[in-house]
């Protein structure tokens, strides 16, 4: 799993790149006559550029809706993107994927619905013996050892082993899962909305978990979230979605602190203080993905949209300092 | 879903110590008196059964024309048929071939439907459409019709009953596995399963099979009943198990010609067919709902 040395001065090929990724679904068209097939194309994702750096933890956040889970399952190479191409240490997420247990040892998977991702029938511990055994990881009489020790790391007692989810509250279910993602020693650890939904305090506990996994084991963080609050403690870097795309991009606190997108400022302004749900974000109705405003996406409800928004679709292009912005007109700090 | 330990999330709720669980456990049979008193009745069925030869007090086919259609007395308690055989010995022997019939047929019925339920389940496209028309096709007819069907193709005899009722039984089974499969398949944990790229027939083996095996065991403890219900309509109709074997539903149609003056040969076996599916239908509804791992929490 160890790549090449490289040159000090050669670029650090990325862990994920994804290039001009388009992901289109076929829906039934809205108001179709009874027995008709008629579809139209969903743009779940469109045009997403986005590169993932080894050992960076980045958040992805966006409203409801924008696409944040769909890019997740074509990093994870569930889903193949329509368009555009997505790749893994250079070579496409597929061909990865289909070539032996490699990419799915090192690149693990926190579901959001983390109940639903273990079996109900088997114990903790049988949950997380399963990538032991399936990747090899430790002979079978260190197993239980290891076991004991990964629940240990995510703060569980040893005897949780024998029992079944069910018997598991939220947060403690949710530090299972992310036992058994540790479990494949991968470098990537992929997080969908790992934390939304707990109390403040287990929020807390996972967080600071996760990020002294993140600075220990040198992991790479791919983490979902509606929470900027939950960005800004977690994750170095942060890519901001609105309808398929990402409008910009860059580290975190840069990026919050002085938003370029006006949507990254509504977003900003909306989540005044950290740890604190982000509240209505916007006026107005996010439009339907499957009627794309023309022009750029985010003109419908920018407060700054001038003429030529409606007309002309931007890119997420560089802006330098590591950051990236898909707008006409950034804001310009005064 | 999510609930919440509002204290110390890190430590475990005091773990349900071991004697609650069999505390809870045990007085199911408080709780559930009827499901207890049935639960002894199937156990005595079953006693008698394996016993029969210990516990009966002559030998089932043995003919003794000087008591030829006795009443119950004190020496022939059940009274005896038009061949002098002794009813109650007939009876505890009856419980033999009903119980061997109704679980081996449930058993070849459970074991078809999980095999044709698992198929239909996890194929889809057009083997799935062709299976399910297939089980649609049997579930049309009642179990007792294809049975019929079944005994005029195999013959007579009790391993034919036992093949017969249990072909007829594969098409519930196999509808209800498919549903489960069907559940099952488009759950979170088997995407979680095949992402550290477990090879699929790995995952249908840890993942989808122990999930549809569960409810298919309270499905055979329950349809075991009607397997027996079958079987012996067969013999009652003359075309299941052959005379002399002692077989409730032959006995139940040898005294009919008899039933305005020696209504005991037809009302025995009648009595104690009745007592056994009465008893075992509420064993197996008490167990479907007590111990339904489903809604188990703990080991
Ligand atoms: N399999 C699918 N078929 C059709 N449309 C889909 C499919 N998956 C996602 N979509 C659509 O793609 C869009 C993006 O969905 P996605 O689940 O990625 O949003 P999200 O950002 O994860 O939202 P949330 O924060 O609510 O989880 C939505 O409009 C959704 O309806
Ligand atoms: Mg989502």
């Amino acid at each position: 799993m160890t790549l090449p040395p490289h040159a000090p001065d050669a670029p650090v090929q990325p862990i994920f790149e994804l290039i001009e990724v388009e992901q289109v679904f076929e829906v039934p068209k809205p108001g179709r006559p009874l027995f008709s097939r008629e579809t139209v194309g969903l743009r779940a994702l469109d045009g997403v550029r986005l590169s993932i750096r080894k050992g960076t933890s980045l958040a992805i956040v966006g409203e409801s809706g924008s696409g944040k889970s769909t890019l997740l399952r074509v990093l994870l190479g569930l889903d193949k993107p329509s368009g555009g191409r997505a790749l893994y240490r250079g070579k496409p997420i597929g061909e990865a994927r289909a070539r032996g247990t490699g990419f799915a040892r090192d690149v693990a998977m926190v579901y959001q619905d983390a109940r639903g991702s273990l079996d109900p029938r088997m114990t903790i511990g049988a949950i997380i013996a399963e990538p032991l055994r399936h990747f090899n990881i430790v002979p079978r009489e260190g197993e239980a050892a290891r076991i004991a020790q990964l629940l240990d790391r995510v703060g569980l007692p040893a005897d949780a082993a024998e029992r079944f989810p069910s018997g598991l509250s939220g947060g403690q279910v949710r530090r299972v899962a992310i036992a058994r993602a540790l479990a494949s020693e991968p470098s990537v650890l992929v997080a969908d909305e790992a934390v939304s939904g707990l109390d403040v305090s287990t929020q807390a506990q996972l967080l600071t978990l996760l990020q002294s996994l993140q600075r220990d084991m040198g992991l790479t963080l791919a983490f979902i979230t509606h929470d900027l609050g939950v960005a800004s403690y977690l994750c170095e870097e942060i890519a901001i979605m609105y309808l398929g795309r990402i409008v910009e991009t860059g580290p975190t606190d840069a990026v919050l602190k002085a938003p370029v997108h006006p949507y990254s400022a509504a977003l900003r302004a909306a989540a005044p203080q950290f740890f604190e749900p982000l509240s209505e974000p916007l006026p107005g109705e996010i439009p339907s993905p499957l009627d794309l405003p023309k022009g750029c996406r985010f003109s419908t409800r920018c407060p700054v949209a001038q003429s030529d928004c409606q007309s002309k679709d931007p890119q997420l292009g560089k802006l330098g300092s590591g950051r990236a912005v898909a707008c006409i007109h950034p804001i310009t700090q005064a | 879903m999510s609930i919440q330990t509002p204290e110390a999330p890190t430590t475990l709720p005091p773990t349900a110590a071991p004697d609650t669980a069999n505390r809870s456990r045990r007085s199911v049979f408080v709780r559930r008196p009827f499901f207890t008193i049935a639960l002894i009745v199937a156990v005595a069925y079953l006693v008698a059964a394996i016993f029969a030869p210990q516990v009966a007090p002559f030998d089932p086919v043995q003919q003794d024309f000087n008591v030829m259609m006795q009443p119950p007395t004190v020496g022939h308690l059940f009274g005896t048929d038009s061949y002098g055989q002794d009813i109650l010995s007939r009876v505890i022997y009856g419980a033999r071939f009903a119980l061997i019939i109704g679980i081996f047929a449930v058993l070849i019925g459970a074991a078809g439907g999980l095999v044709i339920g698992l198929a239909a389940g996890l194929s889809g496209g057009g083997s799935e459409w062709a299976l399910m028309r297939l089980i649609d096709a049997i579930l049309a007819l009642p179990s007792l019709i294809l049975a019929v069907a079944f005994i005029a193709i195999l013959g007579q005899g009790v391993d034919k009953v036992v093949i017969a009722v249990g072909l007829s039984m594969i098409g519930p089974f196999a509808r209800t596995v498919r549903g489960d499969v069907l559940q099952v398949r488009v759950q979170l944990f088997i995407e979680a399963a095949q992402l550290m790229s477990i090879p699929y027939l790995r995952v249908v083996w840890r993942h989808v099979l122990p999930n549809v095996i569960f409810p298919l065991a309270v499905q055979v403890t329950i349809r075991i009943s009607e397997a027996i219900l079958v079987s012996s309509s067969l013999s009652f109709l003359g075309i299941g198990v052959t005379p002399p074997t002692p077989d409730w539903g032959l006995m139940i149609a040898e005294g009919r010609d008899f039933v305005s003056f020696a209504p005991w040969m037809s009302a025995m076996p009648g009595f104690a067919l009745a007592l056994l599916l009465i008893a075992l239908t509420i064993v197996g509804d008490g167990i479907r709902e007590e111990f339904d791992p489903k809604l188990r929490k703990d080991p």
